[in-house]
């Protein structure tokens, strides 16, 4: 409303002296811009400090033994490895699924795009819960799978299967907004101009979308390497072969060994911080391509 | 680009399931215990890895993996390959047992009824005890917080709950309606439930929640060996429980990884004398007579019942931890 008075009666309304008409006051900013900042310090750089402070509280020796002890080694290659299948698979379902839900029209596309969002409305203990009752020893393929001598569950591909349902969501959440608003003209341009389908999509519909793609790829690499509930379920906590980085340091917490437990919290915490460095680098140094990108 | 992230993709399950390969090689065991045996089974384990080897030229690795204990017996039940189960109650094992992992008899099939070492249940309070706690019926006063796990998925938390009934019985002249009253007045003062011995111990210890700590006698040790014993110490209450935490090796996994051997010298070993004495060195009481007494100025005195007062475990679970059980109504009763 200020800016319509502005407006009609520039003159006859003069503006206080210290305040625009379009701004609060200088002291209502400040207190938000302290509290915003305070909130900040008090619930995430503190907690922050903390671990790097507990983890180094014997000394970089210290430290440096508990990240490189056989059984940290074992988690943190585990939790690459888990990453390494869960993010690409990701990716690779994330563009089909917005594909199809962005450029094509056919039933049931609402359903779809509820049950890409399921994993986020399920608790992480029922999407480890699952893989036991299908994959267990009573669950339906148990028993068929454990006479072919496939294990599943608390092994390596059960701790797979279940980050992969956790982290399902990123890429196509990430995709599916961006692809809708982008429409499909571009690519029946590039048709009509007599490029074929993986032309197309390499060289009209990858581009468009590759920043989208970058951001759902970085979060969902994210939570693949952190996610603690689900893995949990499925683990079998046998440590030094499923233990993945989380289930350590709980582990690690539960044997009074806390500068340990914190060392390996500590590198977790820097893969998060490495990640919002290169979310925050892209963005600084493609900005205007990305602004382009989403409008 | 599409070709190499299949590719990578590719790797990345091939090695997955090399992973799972190399898990069934033939000198790799798992043990699937309960929560506090932890330290005791890493020294165990480097021991009798040396003692293999001597004996047969072939290394041996021993994984751990360590959890309440009716949880652990879930897991093994759902498929966890445990070559042995060192769990805190028979219960468990009967539990595996009944699924065709192993015989039912397994309990007879090594000595002691398969304990090979024992515990107790004790009190852990702050240093100088504030509160006064020397018995159990100080747990039931109000305004005296007790933390003990959850019955459901703990071992050690089945001994505590018992071993507060039979105080009960004995108390009121073995009348069970009372012992139940005093069992449910005890839950009343119970403000979380951890899944695990451990969970409680570290809930108590670090986070400092409670009054006072239901404990093995062997956790109870070890947290003042970890955190002093300036800061906590340990009441003996008057009567306690036998609690004998068995063994067994599950026949249906070893059987078809080709490990029953090692799998039975390795239990085998734990009634050995070098066996009893690093189980005593971490706070459980050994069988073996001689290092008994040798050890016996460690553990208090304690008049003990033992789970055949309640008929054996498959009854005392039956009745109080059974789903609609003793427990489930009174802690239902009691929130």
């Amino acid at each position: 409303m200020p800016a319509d008075t502005s407006i009609t009666a520039p003159v006859s309304i003069p503006v206080p002296p210290g305040r625009s008409a379009l701004t609060e006051p200088t002291w209502v900013r400040a207190l938000l811009i302290v509290g915003a900042l305070l909130f900040l310090a008090l619930f995430l750089l503190l907690p922050l400090v903390a671990v790097f402070a507990e983890a180094l509280r014997r000394g970089f020796g210290a430290y440096w033994l508990a990240l490189t002890e056989p059984d940290a080694v074992a988690a943190i290659k585990l939790t690459l490895i888990v990453a390494a299948v869960s993010v690409p698979a990701n990716l690779l379902f994330g563009v089909v699924a917005s594909w199809c839900v962005a450029k094509f029209d056919f039933r049931g596309k609402n359903l779809l795009i509820t049950l890409i969002d399921l994993p986020f409305s399920v608790s992480p203990v029922i999407s480890g819960l699952i893989y036991v009752l299908l994959f267990g020893m009573n669950g339906f393929f148990g028993s068929y799978l454990r006479d072919m001598g496939v294990q599943i569950i608390f092994a390596v591909p059960g701790l797979v299967l279940a980050t992969i349902f956790v982290t399902f969501p990123f890429v196509a959440r990430e995709l599916i907004p961006l692809m809708q608003e982008q429409g499909s003209d571009e690519e029946e341009a590039a048709l009509v101009l007599g490029a074929s389908g993986w032309q197309t999509f390499w060289r009209v519909t990858i581009p468009n979308i590759k920043w989208g793609l970058l951001y759902g790829v970085l979060l969902c690499n994210a939570r693949a390497m952190g996610e603690f509930g689900a893995v949990s379920v499925v683990s079998g906590h046998v440590r030094g072969e499923t233990n993945t980085m989380p289930l350590h340091v709980e582990i690690l917490y539960n044997e009074y060994n806390f500068v340990a437990a914190f060392a390996v919290a500590s590198l977790l915490a820097m893969l998060a911080l490495v990640t919002l460095v290169v979310k925050t680098a892209l963005e600084w140094r493609f900005g205007d391509e990305l602004a382009a990108s989403r409008h | 680009m599409s070709l190499r992230r299949l590719t990578l993709l590719a790797a990345g399950l091939t090695m997955a399931w090399l992973g799972v390969a190399a898990a069934d090689s033939k000198d790799t065991l798992l043990n699937v215990s309960y929560d506090p045996t932890r330290e005791f089974y890493v020294e165990f384990n480097k021991a009798f890895a040396k003692k293999w080897e001597a004996e047969t030229g072939r290394a041996l690795t021993v994984r751990q993996s360590h959890g309440g204990s009716g949880k652990q017996a879930r897991s093994v039940i759902d498929g966890l390959d445990a070559d042995i189960v060192t769990l805190a109650l028979g219960y468990d094992i009967d539990a595996i047992a009944d699924t065709g992992l192993l015989p039912k008899d397994w309990q007879s099939r090594l000595p002691n009824n398969s304990s090979p070492y024992t515990s107790t249940i004790v009190f852990l309070v702050k240093k100088g005890n504030p509160k006064g706690i020397k018995d159990w019926n100080d747990l039931v006063k109000p305004g005296v917080q007790v933390i003990t796990p959850n019955p459901k998925t703990s071992g050690g938390a089945r001994w505590n709950y018992l071993a507060a009934w039979a105080y009960a019985l004995q108390a009121n002249g073995g009348d069970e309606g009372k012992a139940k009253e005093f069992v449910a007045q005890l839950l009343k003062n119970v403000p979380v439930l951890d899944s695990g011995a451990r969970g409680a111990t570290v809930t108590f210890t670090q986070r400092e929640i409670g009054d006072v700590l239901l404990a093995w006698e062997n956790e109870a040790y070890l947290s003042l060996q970890e955190f002093g014993a300036d800061k906590f110490e340990i009441v003996v209450p008057s009567l306690s429980i036998l609690a004998e935490p068995p063994v067994a090796v599950v026949d249906k996994v070893v059987d078809r990884k080709g490990t029953r051997k090692v799998a039975e010298a390795y239990l085998q070993f734990l009634y050995t004398r070098e066996g009893q004495e690093i189980a005593a060195k971490n706070f459980y009481r050994p069988r073996l007579p001689e290092l008994a007494s040798q050890y016996a100025g460690r553990f208090a005195d304690v008049k003990l019942v033992t789970i055949d007062q309640f008929g054996g475990w498959r009854a005392a679970q039956e009745k109080h931890f059974s789903d609609g059980g003793v427990f489930d109504q009174i802690f239902q009763k009691g929130r």
